[in-house]
């Protein structure tokens, strides 16, 4: 057990600055309107850094710097881009520990799970898209025996991203490597709830990159986001968050006809077969943490696996053994590595929850775990904690609907294949899901059937760099992970070159 | 005088029962944010982060259409003054699988994301939520009923005390 120190305290990993400017053009600039806002550790629940409050006069700063530095930036060869975002992923590498503590004290979630996944997977990204974007070949085909048709990939130039907050570091990466490696200078605006872990990468990589590459503007929605979502000066706007803001940004983009990635979340089915119970081993080991896993960063992810599908004739059992399994998650302080469950990210996230646990009884389901807000006590008696809850029910209600975002499962029994598939579809959403299952067949089948952009076929929450990820329906539009990411940060470039001497003959 | 709580009026097609209201202290906020942005509109959210709360905007802001349903129209306007017109919007997606619940739009402490006015003030809109007693629970959800009791009533053996 090791429990890392408090930042500023004595052998802590870091010292926040008090203050936060804005990171524009390859330095810190503070806000032209100098106003600030607080950051909250949702671990205590008290602030402890300023950040600059920016608004579309800082925006414009920003995009300033961008399009400057894009030309050059997007010049670069692949092997120099790709160069730099090694350089990047080296040093996240040597600094993991350090970041792993800023990013849990920014955004509450176990430092188990920045120090083992957050950071390296961070790094790893940049190193995938570094290799991507050098194999990246372009196309040709000779249409005839004197024409030739060249397709060439091209930046965009200058882009926009805003970034959510549940992995506020690699949600960014994940944007902003493939932004990067395809040639694309940056606007990037973090979560208000998360601003500061970002700007903490931004002072150990900020030097490798060529000033004005990357932008971070800080700031409230209305203020910060959407002056750069609706601005018509950026190529391109991704973002990951909630259905409304999605289709409004989708209607910026269509004002200044820009294409638009967006990554909307889900509520994911987590389907177990009746055979995963045909023996206790390993395997059923497995397939019931993969149950548990909805308590993964607080349940906080997009594809978290918020609702269980159980076979009937094991649904006792296997429910019994999981409800046993998820009341030994450990909670408390989140730098503890022990700790397996840390802080919802914010007040307003916790009274959330807390309103859906609400719904969930009033709409008649049973409680089988938790359901309250968790007193973590001493210093961490403000922090945002919520019990891991479970709750049985009916696909039909709210519970099961929508996406609370928390440590919250809904659970409900099948009958047979189509019975799983038709709930499991029941959903207006379609970004993860899961399948468990000893028979392959089986497995293969439902994860076919199953309208998502991802299926962990007996495994889940698993986000290697290579694997798609998106979403179908109204979980939005996209791929990131992949190097079918370049694809939405490129532009295609056709040149059709005839070699003939001769005439077309028509005048 | 306190202020009341406002209940929204019945902008459904043949419905005769509201389905939205404004909790005093909402009222109190959306005033204020009406003198400093003019007419707002509400659209509720749904996925992933803020999902699931109501989002304020400019009224107009939010391009609705056919895909979206009008839950009602607040007048937050204090008594004998003039009229403040405020729509209450969900997709009509998420709106098949609420419609059973009666909405009321309260105010916690907090930082939401997402573009809603109120955000900058350090505060949240909150949906806390009712269920409907004029409306079917889990309307068309008869041929599955018997997997929920059984499923609550296994569970009952299943869960450890």
């Amino acid at each position: 057990m090791t429990v890392y120190s408090v930042p500023g305290t004595p052998g802590s990993k870091i010292t926040f600055k008090s203050r936060y400017e804005n990171w524009i053009g390859g330095e810190w600039v503070a806000p032209v309107k100098g106003q600030y806002f607080e950051d909250i550790t949702p671990v205590t629940g008290k602030a402890f850094a300023e950040v600059a409050r920016g608004t579309a006069e800082d925006i414009e700063l920003a995009l300033d710097a961008a399009h400057k530095a894009a030309p050059a930036w997007g010049k670069t060869s692949p092997a120099e881009r790709a160069a730099v975002l090694n350089k990047i992923a080296d040093l996240i590498d040597a600094n993991v520990e350090m970041l792993a503590v800023a990013e849990t004290w920014d955004n509450g979630k176990a430092i188990r799970e920045t120090v083992n996944a957050d950071i390296p997977l961070a790094a790893d990204h940049f190193r995938y898209f570094a290799s991507a974007i050098r194999a990246q070949d372009g196309d040709h085909a000779q249409l005839d025996g004197d024409t030739v048709s060249y397709q060439f990939h091209e930046p965009l130039g200058v882009v926009g991203q805003i970034i959510p907050w549940n992995f506020p570091i690699l949600m960014a990466v994940w944007k902003l490597a493939p932004a990067l490696a395809a040639g694309n200078a940056v606007v990037l605006k973090p979560a208000e709830q998360t601003p500061v872990s970002i700007l903490v990468l931004m002072e150990l990589i900020g030097d490798i990159l060529p000033p004005g590459v990357v932008n971070i503007v800080n700031g409230f929605g209305l203020e910060a986001g959407k002056p750069l979502a609706s601005s018509n000066r950026i190529r391109k706007i991704a973002f990951t968050g909630e259905t409304t803001t999605g289709r409004l940004i989708l209607q910026y983009a269509s004002a200044n006809i820009i294409p638009s990635t967006v990554e909307l979340g889900g509520k994911s089915p987590n389907i177990f077969f009746s055979d995963v119970a045909e023996a206790k081993d390993s395997f059923y080991d497995k397939a019931q943490e993969g149950f548990v896993l909805f308590a993964f960063n607080q349940g906080e992810v997009c594809t978290a696996p918020s609702r269980a599908l159980l076979q009937k004739p094991i649904y006792d059992s296997f429910l019994g053994d999981a409800v046993t399994r998820a009341r030994k998650i450990i909670q408390g302080n989140p730098l503890d590595t022990d700790t397996q469950m840390g802080a919802q990210a914010s007040n307003d996230q916790l009274e959330k929850i807390l309103s859906y646990i609400d719904i969930g009884t009033k709409e008649g389901a049973k409680l089988a775990l938790g359901g309250e807000r968790a007193d973590l006590g001493g210093d961490l008696t403000d922090g945002y904690y919520v019990q891991p809850t479970i709750f049985e029910g009916h696909n039909k209600m709210r519970l099961f609907q929508e996406e609370i975002f928390g440590p919250v499962l809904a659970v409900t029994s099948f009958t047979d294949y189509d019975d799983a598939i038709s709930i499991a579809n029941d959903t207006i959403y379609g970004l993860g899901a899961g399948v468990w299952s000893r028979n392959g067949n089986v497995a293969y089948r439902a994860g076919r059937d199953i309208q998502a952009g991802r299926v962990w076929v007996n495994n889940y929450h698993a986000y290697p760099a290579g694997a798609a990820f998106g979403g179908y329906k109204s979980s939005g539009i996209g791929r990131e992970n992949n190097k079918l990411a370049l694809g939405h940060y490129q532009q295609t470039k056709n040149l059709l070159v005839s070699y003939s001497e001769n005439k077309l003959g028509f005048f | 005088m306190s202020t009341p709580t406002i209940t929204a009026s019945v902008t459904i097609a043949g419905e005769t029962v509201p389905r939205v209201q404004l909790a005093p202290v909402a009222v109190d906020l959306l005033r204020s944010l009406w003198e400093e942005h003019g007419p707002l509109m509400f659209h509720q959210s749904g996925g992933c982060c803020d999902g699931s709360s109501p989002m304020l905007f400019m009224a107009g802001e939010f391009i609705t259409s056919d895909q979206d349903v009008r839950l009602g129209q607040f007048d937050i306007a204090p008594a004998n003054e003039p009229g403040q017109p405020l729509d209450f919007w969900m997709s009509a997606e998420q709106f098949t699988y609420w419609s059973h619940t009666f909405l009321t739009v309260d105010v916690v402490p907090g930082r939401g994301s997402g573009f809603s006015a109120e955000a900058p003030r350090g505060v949240r809109f909150l949906i806390r939520s009712e269920l409907m007693t004029t409306m079917t629970p889990l309307a068309g959800s008869a041929e599955t009923d018997t997997a929920e009791e059984d499923a609550v009533a296994s569970a009952t053996k299943a869960v450890p005390a």
